[in-house]
């Protein structure tokens, strides 16, 4: 058998929901407890937590809410945490579109979702109309 | 009920941050400033960010707010001791801390907002002596 190092291997993980406000700040606390176990150097970790909050917050505020789940994971030697936020909200129509810096549907500054994506290694959106958003991210320790 | 308390300083409010702070706090919080500087007539609000480790959009907007309507309340905002990892991260976030000004800890911040406030007298004082200046004789 042929062994893949590439492959990310997910080691730990966690499932929390968001359906209130007051959800997002122990959502971030354990996010940072996470972080803190793979030894995440500060200044990644709030870039990760400030991502993390941005997207708990729009799923609060545009899919009344969903579930994150938290993973350590590892690619070959590396250690990162992964959380994908997943809504049953009302999708987003043009994702691009929602990407841009500025753009918001919510009288807002339209940063989250561009912000976040700067704020991470990996970031990876997916709606669709009705279903549902699932938005995941990765940082790594070191990255 | 929790509320982040506002000490007045002689012409200035202070308030220091402990806790990271949920929404509605924030909220209340900008609420209770802008009503505490039409109140008093203070000329200057410092916020101690110091113990705060995230600051989002959100958060990052309350802040903007806060110095935007204390600005039309003729009272300047300085916020003082941002954590650096903050100060990175709001960078990359693309988020612009408007109508706020920035110090490194309290003392300086408090200098700061002094000599805001004291430009702006001398302004008026000279504008004062101008116009007598100009009077008919
Ligand atoms: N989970 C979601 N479900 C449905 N729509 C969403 C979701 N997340 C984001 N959106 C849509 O994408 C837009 C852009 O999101 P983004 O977070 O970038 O900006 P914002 O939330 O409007 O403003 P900010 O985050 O700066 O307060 C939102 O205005 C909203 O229309
Ligand atoms: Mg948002």
């Amino acid at each position: 058998m042929r062994l893949m190092i590439t492959k990310i291997i997910s080691l730990n993980k966690d499932k929390m929901s968001i359906a209130k406000e007051q959800d997002v700040v122990p959502f971030r606390n354990r996010v940072k407890e996470y972080a803190i176990k793979i030894k995440m150097s500060l200044v990644n970790q709030t870039k990760l937590i400030t991502a993390a909050s941005e997207l708990g917050r729009n799923m609060l505020r545009y899919a009344n809410g969903g579930k994150v789940l938290i993973e350590i994971v590892s690619l070959g030697r590396q250690h990162g945490i992964r959380l994908t936020f997943d809504d049953q909200g009302p999708g987003i129509p043009d994702i691009q579109l929602a990407m841009n810096d500025g753009y918001s549907t919510g009288k807002s500054l339209g940063l989250g979702l561009p912000g976040a994506k700067r704020l991470v290694n990996e970031f990876e959106i997916k709606s669709e109309l009705g279903v549902g958003t699932k938005v995941t991210i990765t940082k790594w320790a070191n990255g | 009920m929790d509320r982040i308390p506002i000490l007045r300083m002689g012409q200035f409010l202070l308030v220091t941050i402990q806790v990271d702070l949920y929404d509605r706090l924030a909220l209340e919080l900008e609420a209770d400033l802008v009503k505490m500087v039409s109140k008093t007539g203070a000329k200057g609000i410092l916020i101690d960010i110091s113990a705060v480790s995230i600051v989002d959009s959100f958060m990052g907007r309350i802040i903007g707010n806060i110095g935007v309507m204390s600005k039309l309340l003729d009272a300047e905002t300085v916020v003082v001791g941002m954590q650096p990892a903050v100060a990175i991260t709001l960078v990359e976030l693309g988020l612009p801390l408007k109508g706020v000004y920035t110090a490194l800890n309290v003392e300086k911040g408090m200098d700061l907002l002094k000599s805001k406030v004291q430009i702006i007298e001398d302004d008026e004082i000279d504008a004062a002596n101008d116009n007598e200046d100009h009077l008919p004789e």
